[in-house]
């Protein structure tokens, strides 16, 4: 077979294109992973809660999180780009008033921020956000 | 124990009954994730603030668990009801075992 520079490139963006798949979903999956766990693969309604996180964050230390959960047990946080994905869980007693809280959270990179809620009948629901990070806040 | 804890807490001082009111809670912690290296390379221990529970006459109102990925200085908003006159009462739960408390007061018409 000949090798031309036309047939060259094809070799060359098709092994990019291997790579970058094969690269990418690791993180993600560590997240899904994280989810799945905690749902016991239920399946995962849409709608029912909101979460509120800035479209870009300049500092990746601290990025304003807030989730309203109208109805749920519990909401838990997760960032899929973060080393470890779970970022923290709300239990909402008997005198919590409106199932929402908010907190402060630190983001490595950009990403996508997920609450996942436990509803009172057993059920969960998602809510994500993407969060674009200027600078990481993971250290290092 | 890390230094220089301190929790600071916010909550009304009166309400009336049944009312929802917000209540904000920051603790100074340097809630070191664990990620981090020092100049030589050595990762730095983890040192949290694992756990926060904040109760109103020994009822629950919210239980948060925190993980690495909550900011120096934890900071929370949350909402409750009050249907009587009592005391808050705010946990806080670090990785080396300590508890840091706090309580407030609140006077319900």
């Amino acid at each position: 077979m000949e090798l031309t520079r036309r047939k060259i490139l094809a070799v060359g963006s098709g092994a990019l294109v291997f790579t970058s798949l094969s690269g990418l979903p690791a993180f993600a999956n560590l997240a899904d992973d994280a989810i799945a766990s905690l749902t016991g693969g239920k399946e995962i309604g849409e709608g029912a809660i909101s979460l509120t996180a800035p479209e870009i964050a300049e500092n990746g230390n601290t990025v304003p999180i807030s989730v309203d959960a109208p109805g749920a047990v519990s909401v838990t946080l997760f960032a899929d780009g973060n080393p470890v994905p779970s970022v923290a869980t709300f239990k909402f007693g008997p005198l919590s008033a409106s199932r929402s809280a908010s907190t402060r959270i630190r983001l490595a990179s950009t990403q996508n921020v997920i609450a996942i809620a436990q509803m009172e009948d057993g059920s969960f629901q998602k809510a994500s956000s993407n969060v674009k990070v200027t600078i990481g806040g993971c250290g290092g | 124990m890390a230094s220089g804890v301190k929790p600071r807490v916010k909550v009304p001082k009166k309400a009336s009954a049944g009312e929802t009111i917000t209540i904000k809670t920051l603790i100074s912690h340097k809630m070191e994730s664990g990620q981090r290296k020092d100049d030589d390379g050595n990762v730095i221990p983890r040192s949290i603030i694992n756990r926060f529970t904040a109760d109103f006459n020994d009822q629950n109102v919210i239980d948060v668990t925190l993980e690495p990925a909550i900011s120096t200085n934890p900071y929370f908003q949350f909402d409750a009801v009050v249907p009587e006159s009592g005391e808050f009462k705010f946990t806080w739960y670090d990785d080396d075992g300590s508890v840091y408390e706090t309580a407030k007061k609140i006077k319900v018409s």
